[in-house]
């Protein structure tokens, strides 16, 4: 293959680089976010032309048959993926590029002697290998092959402090000497870390972590790019490193919680550990006619949709829903909680699949205010996003956390399978509250019945 | 290139990463998670690298691996915020009949929920 030379070769990395940030920027709009997405792909593509073009690399054939295999197995999944699943499989992606930068990583043990080089190594296997195993936790726990509460036992801390130990004494003899054996070794500490730090992290929490092994990733991306010296990788790394840290931030601080608190606060009992008990206290639950009454009659409504909803697919029949009370002259809006579902932001995807627009989405410290003028409000799915004892009660696992004030509301409706608590396993005084009206059932097969219902007014 | 021109280029990197999302608004911020996500993808290039220097089968297996994974990384995480963001649509709510086509008076849905 023809050379080109480095100078081209730089300026196109840094094109593709600059693609990057262009990416990163336009995902800051709902606007531009989809063009933002393309340029990145574009830039990711020129990148990987300009590699096959710039190197002089053997075993071609092989190379092109392996990324076949990649995009032949990804681009299908990603494409089919129903939108609920979406979490699990970002984590996945997330996982096998942790992996691959600790590959790099472990290949280019062989090629250098140089002490500094050696330490970006050790970093990328270490923290390469922590996301991959960390990911897939995340990944068995949402898609429900494990337990989502919190995995502690009594030794935990100890044996996380072992590893980690362990894991700094075989980087500083790689680092010393080269020695491959050990870099094995640390790969395998370092899967043996993602997991111990993955499984005492409780349900709610999991979102948070997904992002935070994302920046993760970066690093080792970033350090791996250190240990080519290539400065496309150590840019993109970084890039997301950086990004990937603040959004796991704004993530935590949408919950009330610090990314400490949630890293480390099984280890001290402090998690969302919670209960599943099923409370005996009467409350009032009505029917589907009821509900439809209660909002076909009402000025405004605000739905706040939860993790229910997407389970059970209902977010079209909750636009429909939307539609048919708008059409009455009703005032419709959605209150989206920060982390409602599973992944930030989750909701706003679900709900613009079933062509909602993003200009009803309304986030929480803009709806807040307008719950005490509201008529009725409309809880589907959600229960831990507008639990009051994350204000009242202190010793509770949710404290702290910023909630939607729906107590506020005239009415509040509450489609619910059972009287089950949520995912952080607390349960909800303001269930019990006179102003509040249960509907019981899959929250699609309630909509549907209120829907119809609304329509039959 | 030296380290400290590398040193200089990370560090700048850190700061256009913190500025690039420091106002992004919790709408967005799964597809942005996403999308970087598809961004640390680009290992691939270090993948493709090694692959191509490799000497040794081993060696080459193992990269040939990387190049898997780290192909799926950068093309599923694309694909997948390509789709997530094609829904993001403005305020043009098609007739309210045209909204679930598949949805209107089906009792199941086709496709079923892997979980419940």
């Amino acid at each position: 293959m023809t050379l080109l030379n480095p100078t081209w070769t730089a300026l196109l990395y840094l094109a593709a680089a600059a693609c990057f940030i262009l990416a990163l920027k336009g995902l800051n709009s709902p606007r531009t976010a989809r063009r933002g997405n393309l340029i990145g792909a574009f830039g990711a593509l020129l990148a990987v032309v300009t590699v096959f073009v710039s190197v002089k690399l053997d075993n071609i054939p092989w190379i092109l048959g392996a990324i076949a295999v990649g995009s032949g197995v990804a681009a299908p999944v990603a494409r089919r993926v129903q939108m609920t699943q979406m979490p699990q499989l970002v984590a996945l992606f997330n996982g096998v590029g942790g992996g691959a930068a600790a590959l790099v990583a472990l290949l280019e043990l062989s090629h250098t002697g140089d002490p500094w080089v050696r330490l970006a190594i050790v970093f990328t296997l270490l923290v390469g290998a922590v996301s991959f195993a960390g990911s897939g936790v995340t990944f068995a726990k949402l898609q429900g092959l494990m337990t989502t509460r919190p995995v502690t036992f009594p030794g935990l801390p100890a044996l996380m402090a072992v590893v980690l130990l362990a894991a700094v004494g075989a980087g500083v003899v790689v680092i010393l000497n080269g020695s491959l054996v050990l870099a094995l070794v640390l790969l395998l500490l370092g899967l043996a870390a993602g997991i111990l730090l993955v499984l005492p992290v409780g349900g709610a929490d999991v979102p948070i972590v997904i992002s935070l092994l994302n920046a993760f990733t970066g690093l080792a991306v970033a350090a791996s790019g250190l240990v080519l010296g290539n400065v496309l990788l150590v840019v993109a790394g970084t890039l997301v490193g950086a990004s990937g840290t603040i959004l796991t931030r704004a993530m935590a601080a949408a919950m009330g919680r610090s990314v400490a608190g949630i890293m480390f606060g099984a280890f001290k009992g402090g998690s969302t550990a919670g209960s599943t008990a099923v409370s005996e206290r009467p409350v009032r639950s009505s029917s589907a006619e009821d509900v439809a009454v209660l909002l076909g009659y009402a000025q405004r409504v605000i739905i706040v949709p939860g993790y229910g909803l997407a389970v059970a697919q209902g977010q079209h029949t909750a636009a429909e829903l939307a539609l048919a009370l708008e059409a009455r002259g009703i005032e419709v809006d959605f209150a989206i909680h920060p982390v409602a579902g599973r992944m930030p932001g989750h909701m706003n995807v679900l709900l613009a699949e079933a062509n909602v627009p993003y200009e009803s989405l309304k986030e929480m410290s803009d709806i807040n205010s307008e719950f005490k003028t509201t008529d009725v409000a409309l809880v589907v799915g959600a229960n831990d996003v507008v639990n009051p004892a994350a204000k009242t009660t202190s010793g509770s696992p949710i404290y702290g956390m910023p909630i939607l004030e729906v107590a506020d509301a005239r009415q509040v409706v509450f489609l619910k399978r059972s009287m089950r608590p949520g995912f952080a396993g607390i349960e909800n005084e303001l269930l019990y509250e006179p102003q509040t009206t249960l509907l019981f059932g899959d929250a699609k097969d309630s909509l549907t019945k209120v829907l119809g219902a609304v329509k039959a007014l | 290139m030296d380290g400290m021109s590398l040193l200089t280029i990370t560090v700048l990197a850190v700061f256009v990463g913190f500025e690039v999302v420091s106002k992004v608004s919790s709408t967005l911020h799964t597809p942005l998670m996403s999308g970087a996500n598809a961004i640390h993808g680009i290992i691939l290039v270090g993948a493709i690298i090694v692959a191509g220097q490799a000497a040794d089968p081993w060696v080459l297996v193992v990269a040939l691996l990387a190049v898997v994974l780290a192909t799926a990384n950068l093309v599923g995480g694309f694909v997948v915020t390509d789709r997530m963001l094609e829904m993001f649509r403005g305020r043009q709510r098609p007739p309210s009949n045209a909204v679930v086509p598949e949805d209107r008076g089906s009792v199941e849905p086709v496709k079923k929920e892997g979980r419940q």
